[in-house]
């Protein structure tokens, strides 16, 4: 029995392919938890049980920052995985960064929102409506924490490992899922925060 | 320290609860102390908890699903016993609160416990074998479904002894599930039971999606894949796009029990009829989950023991996927009683009925099939033979719950609980026990005892005829479901009758324990030396009994529908000497067992509100699986003299050819 680094190059690469097939149908799944949030969402919007209503709520400015945030962030993934094709690790290494510290910056903005939103006795328990809110943005946030960690974990596999195939694998699939964050925060922004100035 | 675990919540003033736990730790202890004794823990570790081989985990799963039965099945007996005792002025022998727990864990067990593990089992063991593959996608995910499910029936099994189970039905509805007017624990075992089960289902829907459309044999092209293939595909589908509504109905409910929410509550602008709806948009699919696969193994079944091709290949494929399409679009009629406008309940109605037409195509397929064919009536086959009929009478009922006035009248009545354990039990049990017997000889090497088998059979189908065909009648009588005690009569007889039904299932449950000690006892008689006991069609029997670690030495080519019948057919010149490749298999790994522990302490942390152990467990969880993530040595690699030495040492004499 000999270990796998010495196998012709083409089983690890189907394997590779496979595990980013198995990820699209991972991301579907997800998908589905975010539809139902969402309609959860909709129907509850209005269920104020006498509580403050969105529009009273939300504030568009810190809003506009989480969003540059998030989204420049996916630009600095971009950034990474074309370094990767170069096989440049440096600049991997430095673009992956980036996304991090904008990633966490997003976060950080997104939990004072919801801090001053619950000081002002706006919390998730305060009506129907808050919590499907808090719920439907908290498990996003939830999403963008648990890809942070990912992202360390990437940043040690490169320095530790080198861009090897798995880990290049890895780094794609963590950029899909990056997309797929953004693309769902770009849905939040429209029907939650923007109904409200419109 | 303990958050609300305290002595008090094991309830050692209930003897029944207590005759439970006790005969389920001795029966554990016991387990483990013969392991023990034997010195089989290596052994079971190094062969079977860490084992990434999908036939493995597949009889791990069915081990799972066999246990969880008799769990049900007591529960079931329980229920029986006492409807026929708590009439007028005899209450019965279980309290309002005991009887309730016991409804909602036997429903909860025989869906979730039960029918999932039993079909995941037969799908792991049995898909890559057909399509020729040496693996399902993705090894070790397979492990973390396993062992996730596995600590949800743990949780089940847990809530027996310590606190309580739910008493909330199988179904969970709010607002009654919500902590105003549950507070005990019940609830959180039945969410987090659940939720950790669910995970791991969506992880095997997406594992099998992945395992049948990448990577087949050659030739193995989708319109030749075995319908218990495609029953498969389908029913991966189902589980990857089904499951998320059930984690997000079980964790909005979470939502508002931990932190106070007002998703489901009366007050506070919550809205319970969003439950019903998140739960059925799961459990309408689900239902085709537990009987898709099914519908797969009697297809297999009567194939094979008609000797014929099927009748109709594609239009039972299509058939399968229209069901599949379908599934997503009835979850309405759960609860017509919702208060929606007609035309909605019309609407869903009308696509209820309508999913009986791909259905009623399959029956007649599946008669087509029989027609004319060399019938042989060995076990499987009278499991196939009894679901026809009976399916179709329950199907019939169905049409009939599915007219909304009708519904009305019925709904929540004991009509309804006849019509859905009349699809379930010939729908669904009766092809996992198909499945069974037709495919353990593949598994083991040895066939299952025929008369032990037929006693079974014949026990299981008179006692499902007289358990659920009164409470038909019973429900037309106006009697509703879930009744603790009831002041009527003329319902006892029924009842009784009923649980003599249920009395005969227990007497199949017993000769399917005997089958099985009789047919290990004569194993050496019943050996399977060909891998083809049956005249089989598919490429499961192509190979060995039981197959070798990486199933196929080569891989076989596919050049039409039922591959192996083909071969058979069709025989290669024995002269062609075998060669081999060297082929590439997971190698074992401990961590699937381990996050499954991990995840059991979660669950148990959460019901009981011990944090500390919370965090922990839930921080060793992730810690898993970062570690697992820098491994990438994870497979090895058999050369092909291994191989070759393998095949020999199964095949004493010479064979020429390789496995065809």
């Amino acid at each position: 029995m000999t270990p796998i680094s010495q196998l012709r190059p083409t089983h690890a690469e189907a394997a590779s392919a496979a595990k980013i097939f198995g990820f699209w149908a991972y991301l579907m799944s997800d998908a589905v938890i975010f539809a139902l949030l969402f309609a959860t969402y909709v129907t509850m919007s209005q269920n104020l049980a006498g509580g403050p209503t969105g529009k009273q709520l939300f504030d568009l400015s810190p809003v506009f920052y989480e969003t540059l945030l998030l989204l420049f962030s996916t630009l600095s993934c971009g950034f990474a995985m074309l370094s990767l094709s170069n096989k440049q690790k440096p600049r991997l290494l430095i673009w992956l960064g980036v996304t991090f510290a904008l990633g966490l910056g997003f976060l950080l903005q997104e939990y004072s929102e919801f801090d001053q939103l619950i000081g002002n006795g706006a919390g998730p328990d305060r009506s129907g409506f808050l919590s499907a809110f808090f719920t439907l943005v908290g498990t996003h946030g939830l999403h963008v924490g648990l890809g942070l960690i990912w992202l360390l974990v990437m940043m040690a596999q490169i320095i530790l490992k080198g861009i090897t195939l798995p880990v290049a694998s890895r780094l794609y699939r963590f950029s899909l899922f990056w997309h797929f964050l953004d693309l769902i925060w770009v849905s939040i922004f429209s029907v939650i925060y923007l109904p409200g100035v419109l | 320290m303990l958050g609300k675990l305290s002595l008090a919540d094991i309830a050692y003033d209930n003897p029944i609860v207590i005759g439970g736990v006790v005969l389920m730790t001795g029966a554990a202890l016991a387990t483990l102390l013969l392991i023990s004794y034997f010195r089989k823990w290596p052994y079971l570790w190094r062969n079977w908890l860490t084992s990434l081989d999908h036939k493995k985990i597949g009889i791990m799963y069915t081990v799972l699903a066999l246990v969880m039965l008799l769990r049900g099945f007591a529960d079931a007996i329980m229920m029986r016993a006492h409807q026929v005792l708590a009439e007028g002025a005899n209450r019965g022998f279980l309290t309002p609160h005991h009887y309730d727990q016991i409804f909602s864990a036997h429903g909860t067990i025989m869906i979730i416990f039960m029918a999932m593990p039993f079909l995941s089992g037969l799908t792991n063991i049995i898909v890559p074998l057909q399509l020729g593959k040496r693996d399902v996608a993705f090894p070790f995910l397979n492990a973390l479904s396993l062992w996730l499910t596995v600590a949800g029936a743990m949780l089940m099994m847990l809530s027996l002894a310590i606190g309580e189970f739910s008493t909330a039905g199988w179904t969970g509805y709010p607002p009654f599930s919500e902590i105003q007017y549950s507070p005990g624990v019940g609830i959180d075992y039945w969410i987090w039971a659940l939720m950790l089960s669910g995970a791991g289902s969506t992880m095997t829907g997406i594992n099998f999606l992945s395992t049948i459309l990448l990577d087949r044999a050659p030739g193995m092209t989708l319109m030749r894949m075995p319908l218990f293939s495609w029953t498969a595909l389908c029913t991966s589908i189902l589980m990857t796009l089904a499951f998320p509504a059930l984690t997000v109905a079980t964790g909005l409910l979470a939502l508002d029990r931990y932190l106070g929410m007002h998703f489901f509550t009366n007050a506070g602008g919550g809205n319970m009829m969003n439950f019903v709806n998140l739960f059925w948009i799961w459990g309408h699919p689900e239902v085709y989950i537990v009987i898709l696969p099914a519908f797969g193994i009697f297809s297999e079944v009567i194939s094979t023991f008609s000797a014929k091709r099927l009748f109709g290949y594609r239009s039972l494929v299509y058939a399968t996927i229209a069901i599949a399409l379908l599934s997503f679009t009835v979850w309405l009629h759960h609860f017509f009683t919702m208060g929606a406008s007609a035309n909605v309940n019309a609407a869903f109605g009308i696509a209820t009925m309508i999913i009986a037409v791909p259905t009623g195509v399959k029956i007649f397929d599946w008669l087509l099939t029989m027609y004319r064919g060399r019938i042989r009536f060995s076990v499987p086959m009278l499991w196939a033979l009894a679901f026809l009929p009976s399916f179709a009478v329950g199907g019939a009922t169905g049409v009939l719950l599915a007219v909304p006035p009708v519904d009305f009248m019925m709904h929540n009545s004991e009509f309804l609980v006849a019509h859905f354990h009349n699809m379930l039990i010939p729908g669904a049990m009766f092809g996992y026990l198909a499945g069974y017997s037709y495919w353990f000889p593949k598994v083991f090497g040895f066939s299952l005892n025929e008369k032990w088998g037929k006693l079974a059979f014949w026990n299981w189908l008179v006692g499902f005829y007289l358990a659920f065909m009164p409470l038909y009648a019973l429900g037309l009588m106006g009697m509703p479901r879930r009744m603790q005690h009831y002041d009527n009569p003329e319902w006892q007889p029924f009842l009784l009758v009923a649980a003599i039904g249920a009395l005969l299932i227990l007497i199949g449950i017993g000769c399917l324990g005997i089958q099985l000690l009789v047919s290990i006892k004569n194993r050496q008689t019943n050996r399977d030396r060909t891998g083809d006991p049956w005249n089989g069609r598919s490429l499961e029997w192509s190979t060995a009994s039981p197959p070798p670690v990486y199933n196929f030495a080569v891989r076989p080519e596919v050049k039409g529908i039922d591959a192996f019948w083909y071969m058979k057919q069709h025989p290669l010149p024995a002269t062609r000497p075998p060669r081999y490749q060297e082929i590439v298999l997971p190698r074992n790994s401990g961590a699937g067992v381990l996050f499954g522990a991990a995840s059991l302490l979660f669950g148990f942390a959460m019901i009981w509100h011990i944090w500390w152990l919370a965090m922990a467990a839930g921080l060793t969880m992730l810690t898993i699986i970062i570690l697992r993530s820098f491994d990438d040595d994870t497979e090895y690699r058999l050369t092909a003299a291994e191989i070759e030495q393998m095949e020999r040492s199964r095949y004493p004499t010479d064979r020429p050819g390789a496995e065809t």
